[in-house]
């Protein structure tokens, strides 16, 4: 699904006022426009390279992701214009910005260059530097201020790391020469006019993956500045995720302000409307990211999740999330396609799966690189365990599903122990929602409705919806709920003592993961 | 029973030579291996060009297995891989139309419905993926019968029920409705299996434009028809959809 979405349809699609939103993600940037119902009108998408030096580290090159962001920009207002009688690029009345979080850029604020490639998120190589940066503490010495743990993924240790690693990089930060942004704050330096006069901002959802702010204040905090080893020169404004920042600067959306910034799944909480404490959404792809609204205070994660900024509205006080990844969910039918040969399309597993009523007994734990959240145990690999003659193929497809619906209700269950709010109901969206057997077991195994809204690209909504607030295109969040359309709904038909007992072998099956690797067996894999 | 035919059999031997061993084969080859005369193998050889079994590689001349024949071997296209496919063009339908959208197969005498978008307002709606409707009466099950040969066996020879006073029954009328549906590319069910509920569907093509499914909408008689029946702006939608999942299958524009 690329730039044929929503082309060449007589669907009445009102004419204009529209909002423009980008997202630049891990690997391509697209550009979608919506109109006032926040209804698709047009799409254009532009994949980029992905870099691996070596194992372990993924680069981005930002000239072409800058490049990319113009294009598709231009493409989506180009289809818009061929589907839509009248439309102009003045019909545009906002540009939001949601993007692939905690990827890290630096470039010289006077030429524009970046001064090395973009270390993605993905990226490892600050695994040692954080076990450093940890010292007698560990990876929670940051958690307390920041929300989260010190791990690879988060921006700072990344900044450290390149200003230790390029050439006088850290006499020029110091001496003010260079920016640091995430990659809102690089489209959104560029749109606005870059070296002549481009604002140098940030959201407080792409803020608080830095490790660098304090969750309460919103602001960098000075000791953890110190700490990591980061100049203050170099950092951000940090904003709210629904302001103008400014005007875009030449271009097809020349004058266009822009008008909002959100971390990618941030924007899919709020796409999915999840304005109210208790809500939350999950988004099923390769992995999966499940947030929950926890209101107005940050709420601090005994169970191993994420504290973090789900957005902030103007002047509104911030609202809070508390985040639970899960890393092998999609990838997992991808596992069984490609490395088992089972299936031959990702689709397929349904099919296989739903040719058995149950999973015969077995469970599969796919701890492929470790146990995440709530467990984070990296010395656990994956395991299937329960195998007995009796279980074919088909029960292996089944258990497949029901480790993602699974790893879903112990997400669920950490979150209802940090914040004491019992799930309602869970908001999905992304690929595997098409799968309606996962969907209808994700709701047996949570005893939860599942719900799947009736616009699929709830990230780029997001930042349409937060950038149509800023410029008074919505009146308020009130008029976005009343946008939100279910499509499906899929309701719990579990018994419950069954769901117990299955809920307990899944347990077993998780802790017969855990001590895999030791001294003799840690090395290789 | 008339015998076995000849050019059949050679054509079949064909396939079998380029299957096995070297896979590549010039024409003489063909021809000797199966002591054929050269110009017999050449015109077996051009037909199954012709239908894709057999492609011929450019600079050598030498012929191989043709890509149609894989298509031949996987041409069982997966429901689930079709719902996946519809996924956004039926979200697309459900919010133009204003109407609940729904996805349907051929499965055994009936529709199958595969996939189910509710109705775009706030009321409490149920999944009804899974259910099973009726060939002869639902737009679904006449949009399958009137394109897909299996389907029309069976809505020809399964009796069909009265589901409503407006439910067509009868033999001869059934296959009007079927011609009525081929001629203009689309079916409607004006209460004919449910009391106040009408429904309009098109077919959904494969990349070989085999009919492998059909997509409509539901709703309430008074919302979705006006005075001429099933208003214009909805066959659009529906067609509309249709047309878009085909081309995500890989079906060439129409």
């Amino acid at each position: 699904m690329t730039d044929t979405t929503a082309t060449g349809s007589s669907h009445s699609h009102g004419t204009g006022p529209f909002i423009a939103a980008i997202d630049q993600g891990t690997t391509s940037s697209r550009c979608i426009v919506f109109d006032r119902d926040g209804r698709i009108v047009a799409v254009d998408q532009k994949e980029h390279e992905q870099i691996f030096p070596k194992p372990g580290w993924v680069e981005h090159d930002a000239a072409e992701i800058w490049t990319n962001v113009q294009e598709v920009v231009e493409g989506a207002i180009r289809k818009a214009a061929q589907d839509i009688e009248g439309f102009t690029a003045a019909d545009v009345k906002a540009i939001g910005i949601t993007n692939q979080r905690e990827t890290t850029l630096l470039w010289d604020k006077n030429t524009g260059e970046p001064v090395h490639n973009a270390l993605v998120w993905q990226d490892t190589r600050t695994d040692a530097l954080c076990r450093e940066l940890g010292r007698n503490v560990g990876q929670d010495r940051f958690r307390r201020e920041t929300g989260l743990p010190l791990a690879s993924y988060f921006a700072g240790p990344k900044i450290r790391w390149l200003l230790d690693n390029v050439e006088g990089l850290r006499e020029r930060a110091e001496r003010g020469e260079i920016l640091f942004g995430t990659m809102d704050s690089w489209v959104i330096w560029n749109l606005t006019g870059g070296v002549n006069g481009g604002r140098h901002v940030t959201d407080v959802t792409n803020a608080s993956r830095t490790l660098l702010m304090n969750l309460r204040t919103l602001d960098w905090d000075a000791k953890i500045l110190e700490s990591i080893g980061v100049p203050a020169a170099v950092l951000p404004e940090i904003r709210s995720s629904a302001e103008v920042y400014g005007a875009t600067v030449g271009g097809v959306l020349d004058g266009v302000p822009v008008a909002s910034a959100l971390g990618d799944q941030q924007a899919a909480l709020f796409g999915q409307t999840c304005f109210a404490e208790g809500e939350a959404k999950s988004t099923y792809g390769t992995g999966t990211f499940m947030l929950m609204n926890t209101g107005e205070t940050p709420v601090n994660s005994y169970n191993g999740l994420i504290t973090t900024v789900g957005y902030r509205i103007g002047d509104d006080a911030p609202v809070y999330a508390l985040e639970g990844s899960i890393a092998v969910t999609g990838s997992l039918v991808q596992w069984m396609r490609d490395q088992m040969g089972l299936i031959s399309t990702a689709a397929e597993i349904e099919t296989l799966a739903s040719s058995v009523e149950d999973n015969g007994g077995a469970y599969f734990v796919p701890a492929f690189s470790g146990l995440f959240a709530p467990y984070w145990r990296d010395d656990a690999r994956g395991v299937i365990a329960g195998l007995t003659r009796y279980v074919t193929k088909a029960h292996i497809a089944r258990a497949v599903l029901e480790a993602t619906a699974w790893q879903t209700r112990e997400i669920a269950d950490a979150m209802t122990k940090d914040s004491g709010v019992e799930l309602a109901a869970l908001k999905v969206d992304g690929g595997m929602t098409s799968n309606n057997l996962l969907m209808q077991t994700l709701a047996d195994f949570l005893d939860a409705p599942v719900v799947r809204p009736m616009v699929a690209e709830t990230t780029c909504l997001g930042a349409a919806y937060a950038a149509g607030l800023a410029v008074g295109f919505w009146p308020d969040t009130e008029a976005l709920r009343a946008n939100w359309r279910r499509a499906a709904e899929w309701t719990p038909r579990m018994d419950a003592a069954q769901r117990d007992r299955e809920y307990k072998s899944w347990l077993k099956a998780v802790q017969a993961t855990m001590g895999w690797l030791d001294e003799s067996t840690a090395k290789e894999h | 029973m008339p015998g076995p035919i000849q050019s059949l059999e050679r054509a079949a031997a064909i396939l079998r030579l380029l299957a096995g061993g070297e896979r590549r084969l010039g024409l003489s080859d063909v021809a000797s291996s199966l002591g054929l005369a050269k110009g017999t193998a050449h015109g077996i050889l051009r037909t199954l060009q012709q239908e894709g079994f057999v492609e011929q590689e450019p600079v050598s001349g030498k012929y191989q297995l043709g890509a149609e024949l894989l298509r031949l071997g996987n041409s069982y296209l997966d429901v689930h891989e079709l719902r996946a496919r519809a996924l956004v063009w039926t979200d697309d339908l459900a919010r133009s139309s204003g109407e609940a959208a729904y996805l349907g197969v051929l499965h055994q005498d009936g529709v199958l419905i595969v996939h189910h978008v509710f109705r775009p307002d706030d009321s409490r709606q149920a999944l009804e993926v899974g259910a099973m409707h009726p060939l002869h009466s639902t737009a679904l099950g006449k949009v399958l019968s009137a394109f897909d040969p299996v389907a029309h066996n069976e809505v020809a020879e399964h009796e069909r029920a009265a589901l409503t006073a407006r439910t067509v029954t009868g033999a001869a009328e059934l296959e009007a409705v079927l011609d009525l549906t081929r001629a203009r590319g689309w079916a409607a069910d004006l209460e004919e299996t449910w009391e106040g509920v009408a429904s309009v569907a098109a077919p959904v093509y494969d990349r070989r434009r085999m009919p492998v499914g059909a997509v409509g909408i539901t709703g309430a008689v008074e919302r979705v028809c006006d005075e001429s029946g099933i208003q214009a702006r909805l066959v659009a939608a529906v067609r509309d959809c249709a047309r878009a999942v085909s081309r995500d299958l890989g079906a060439a524009r129409f």
